[in-house]
C-alpha cells in the first residue's frame, strides 16, 4: 500500500475510534484505545509529512468520486506538517494524562476520550481536506467536540467558558459558511483547486471580496487574533488540563492554517492582498495583539490565564509573519506555528502539574512552590525561555527567522517592536520564576509534593523537544519553507509595492 | 397524560403510522427526498409522542438509556464500517464499487447501509436530547422550584 491510500486515516483513525470510546466501560480501555488511535495518527502523519517533503502533493479522492465533484484530501507540505504538530502533541499529552483525567472527570470518561478523539479528528479534517465546504463540516465537528470538552472542566464557570466560547465559534462557522457561500454561487465549485483556477477568470466582483471578508473576519475569530479573542482567556483557564493544553498547542495554529490556505491557495494572494487591504490590517491587528496579549499576561493572577493572554500575544507573531507578504515571512509564521505548539504544550502540562500536585492556579499561592516541586518549575522556567526566545530555543529560532523576514522587507521599526514584546514575554515568565522559586513559601501553606516522573516525563520531552528544535532546525525549518513553498508556489514575488 | 382518552386514542392510531412514515423515508431516501437525517428525527419524534402520552420511565422501559447511548455510537459506527469495507475490498473509503458485482447494486446498497447508520444515531441522539430536557424539567418540578407546575395538566 502506498502512502496516499493509508493518508486519509490520520482522520479516520481517530473519528472511528471516537464512537467506540463511547461504547468502552471504565476507564482503562476508552484512554487506551484514545492513545493507541492518536499514536497511530502520528505514526501515519510521520510518514505523509516524509514523502511530501520535497515538494508533492497527495490527492485521495473519497468514495473514488473523481474532484471537484467528489471530496478529496490534498496533501501537501502545509497541511502534513501542522498534522504533525496536531497528532504530535495528542500523542504525547494522552499518555501522561491519565491521572489527571482521573482527578479531574471521574465519571464517563468513554464519552470524555471520546469527544476528545472526534474533536483530534476535526482538526486533522481541517488540515487534510482539499475541499471547502469540508472545512466548514470538519470545523463545526471540531468546534462542537472542544465546547463539550471545555464544560468538562471543574470549576462551574467552565460552562459560561464554554457557552461563551459556543457563541463566538458560532458567529466564526456562520461567517465562515457564508463566505464560501459567496464563492459556491460564483463558481460551482467546492474543490480548492478548482476554485483557484476558476476565482481568477472570474475577475474582481464585491460579491467576492464579502466573500473573503466573511472568510477572514470568521477564521480570524477561530485564531483568537486581537480583538476576536475574548473566548480565549477564559475557555483555556477553566477547561479541564489536558483540555487546555491540547487546544493551546493545536486549535488557533489549525485556523490560522486554513486561513492561509483560502488567502494564498483558493483566492490567490494576488486577488486576496489587492482586493482587500488584508496586509496592513493583518500587520495592524497582530502588533496590537502582541503589546495587548502581552500586556494583559504581565497582569493575571492566575497563571493558566496568564499562559492564555500569551497565546494572545503569540499568534500575533504568527500573523505577523504572513503580513509581510514574503516568502521568508510565510516561513516564519509556519515555524512559529510548530514551536509555539511546543512551547505551550510545555508551559501548560508543567502548569497542569502544579494544579494537580498543589491544587491551586493562583500566583500568590506558588510562593516557594519551586523548592518544592522543583521539576515541574525548572520544566516551566525553561519553557519560558523558549516562550522568550533565548537561544537555544525553538523559540529563538522563530522569532530569527521573524526577525529575518522583517529585515528583508526594511521594516525595522518591527524588530524593535518584536525586541519588546519579547521582553515582556520575559517580565510574566520571571515573575513566576521569582515567586517560585526566590519567594519562601508562606508557613501556612500546604505541603506540596513533587509529582511523579511519570508525569515529569512527557513533559521534560515538550521541553526537550524545544532545545531540540532549536538546535537542529532540519526538520522545522526544512518543513517550514516547503510549506510557505506548498502554499504559494513561490508566487509571491512583486506583489509588495 | 394517559388517563386523556382522546389524547391516547389519537397516538395509538399515529404513532406507528409515523414510524412506518420514517422507516418509508429512510428507505426511499437513495430516490425521493428524504435519508437518514429525516427519517431519524421522524422515528424519534414518535418515541417522544409516546413518552408526552406514557411518561418517560415508560418510554426508557422500551428503549433503555443504555441502549439509547449504544445506539448512537453503533450508528456512526456502521457508517464508518461500510467505507472501510470499500477499503478492505481493494477501493477507497466510502468506495461502494466493490460491494457487490453489478455496479448500480452496489451503489445502492452502499448508500442504504450508511444511510440506515445515520438514522439510527440521529434518531438516538434526539431521543437522548428530549431525555435530557425531559429529566431536567421532572428535577426542578421535585424541588418545587417551578413556578409554572400548577400549570401542568396530569403530573
Amino acid at each position: 500500500m502506498n502512502i496516499t491510500e493509508i493518508m486519509p486515516f490520520i482522520v479516520l483513525i481517530p473519528l472511528l475510534a471516537g464512537p467506540v470510546c463511547v461504547l468502552l466501560p471504565g476507564r482503562g480501555l476508552p484512554w487506551l484505545l484514545a492513545t493507541i488511535s492518536a499514536s497511530a495518527a502520528f505514526i501515519l502523519a510521520a510518514l505523509t509529512l516524509g514523502s511530501v517533503f520535497e515538494g508533492e502533493t497527495l490527492r485521495y479522492a473519497f468514495g473514488d468520486w473523481p474532484p471537484p465533484i467528489g471530496i478529496e484530501y490534498r496533501v501537501d507540505a502545509a497541511n502534513a506538517f501542522v498534522a504533525l504538530l496536531i497528532t504530535g502533541v495528542a500523542a504525547i499529552l494522552l499518555p501522561w494524562a491519565k491521572p489527571l483525567v482521573d482527578e479531574e472527570i471521574p465519571e464517563r470518561q468513554g464519552s470524555f476520550y471520546a469527544l476528545f478523539l472526534i474533536a483530534l479528528a476535526g482538526l486533522l479534517g481541517i488540515t487534510l481536506t482539499g475541499d471547502v465546504f469540508n472545512v466548514f463540516v470538519f470545523l463545526e465537528i471540531s468546534s462542537l467536540a472542544t465546547y463539550g470538552l471545555i464544560a468538562h472542566g471543574k470549576d462551574r464557570r467552565a460552562l459560561l467558558a464554554a457557552f461563551r466560547y459556543l457563541i463566538m465559534g458560532t458567529v466564526g462557522a456562520t461567517f465562515l459558511l457564508i463566505g464560501i457561500a459567496f464563492i459556491y454561487i460564483l463558481t460551482g465549485s467546492l474543490n480548492m483547486v478548482d476554485l483557484a483556477e476558476r476565482l481568477p477568470a472570474l475577475g474582481d466582483s464585491r460579491a467576492l471580496q464579502v466573500g473573503l471578508g466573511f472568510i477572514v473576519v470568521g477564521l480570524a475569530i477561530k485564531l483568537a487574533l486581537f480583538p476576536l479573542h475574548h473566548w480565549l482567556p477564559n475557555a483555556y483557564t477553566y477547561a479541564p488540563t489536558l483540555i487546555t493544553t491540547f487546544l493551546a498547542a493545536t486549535a488557533t495554529k489549525v485556523a490560522l492554517y486554513v486561513m492561509l490556505r483560502f488567502i494564498f491557495d483558493v483566492f490567490g494572494p494576488q486577488y486576496s492582498f489587492t482586493a482587500l487591504p488584508l496586509a496592513a490590517v493583518f500587520m495592524a491587528l497582530a502588533i496590537a495583539g502582541m503589546f495587548a496579549g502581552s500586556w494583559m499576561a504581565i497582569f493575571q493572577r492566575n497563571i493558566k490565564r496568564m499562559l492564555a493572554y500569551s497565546s494572545v500575544a503569540q499568534v500575533g507573531y504568527m500573523v505577523l509573519g504572513v503580513s509581510l507578504l514574503s516568502l521568508a515571512g510565510l516561513t516564519a509564521a509556519f515555524l512559529h506555528l510548530f514551536n509555539h505548539g511546543l512551547m505551550k504544550a510545555a508551559l501548560f502540562a508543567s502548569v497542569g502539574l502544579i494544579a494537580y500536585q498543589a491544587g491551586s492556579l493562583r500566583i500568590d499561592d506558588l510562593r516557594g512552590i519551586g523548592r518544592q516541586m522543583p521539576w515541574t518549575l525548572t520544566a516551566f522556567a525553561l519553557a519560558g525561555v523558549s516562550l522568550i526566545g533565548v537561544p537555544p530555543t525553538a523559540g529563538f529560532i522563530s522569532k530569527w527567522y521573524l526577525i529575518g523576514a522583517a529585515v528583508e522587507a526594511d521594516q525595522l521599526w518591527l524588530v524593535a517592536l518584536i525586541l519588546i514584546t519579547s521582553l515582556m514575554a520575559l517580565i510574566y515568565i520571571a515573575r513566576i520564576v521569582e515567586v517560585a522559586w526566590l519567594q519562601p513559601r508562606p508557613d501556612d501553606a500546604p505541603a506540596v509534593n513533587e509529582a511523579s516522573w511519570l508525569l515529569l516525563l512527557p513533559v521534560w520531552i515538550l521541553v526537550a523537544a524545544n532545545f531540540y528544535f532549536g538546535l537542529d532546525t532540519r526538520l522545522t525549518v526544512g518543513a517550514a519553507s516547503a510549506a510557505a513553498q506548498a502554499l504559494t508556489g513561490g508566487a509571491l514575488e512583486g506583489l509588495l509595492p | 397524560m394517559k388517563d386523556n382518552a382522546i389524547l391516547v386514542v389519537v397516538a395509538r392510531f399515529l404513532i406507528p403510522l409515523m414510524m412506518l412514515f420514517g422507516l418509508y423515508v429512510q428507505f426511499h431516501g437513495e430516490y425521493s427526498p428524504g435519508g437518514g437525517f429525516q427519517a431519524g428525527v421522524l422515528f424519534a419524534a414518535a418515541w417522544i409522542l409516546f413518552v408526552f402520552i406514557y411518561g418517560l420511565e415508560t418510554g426508557l422501559r422500551i428503549i433503555p438509556e443504555r441502549v439509547i447511548y449504544a445506539l448512537a455510537a453503533l450508528g456512526v459506527l456502521l457508517y464508518g464500517f461500510i467505507g472501510l469495507l470499500g477499503v478492505l475490498l481493494g477501493g477507497r473509503y466510502l468506495d461502494f464499487d466493490p460491494l457487490l458485482a453489478s455496479p448500480q447494486a452496489a451503489q445502492q446498497a452502499g448508500i442504504i447501509l450508511v444511510e440506515f447508520g445515520v438514522g439510527v444515531t440521529v434518531a438516538s441522539v434526539v431521543m437522548v436530547f428530549f431525555m435530557m430536557f425531559a429529566r431536567r424539567r421532572a428535577e426542578s418540578l421535585e424541588a418545587g422550584l417551578d413556578p409554572d407546575a400548577d400549570e401542568d395538566i396530569g403530573q
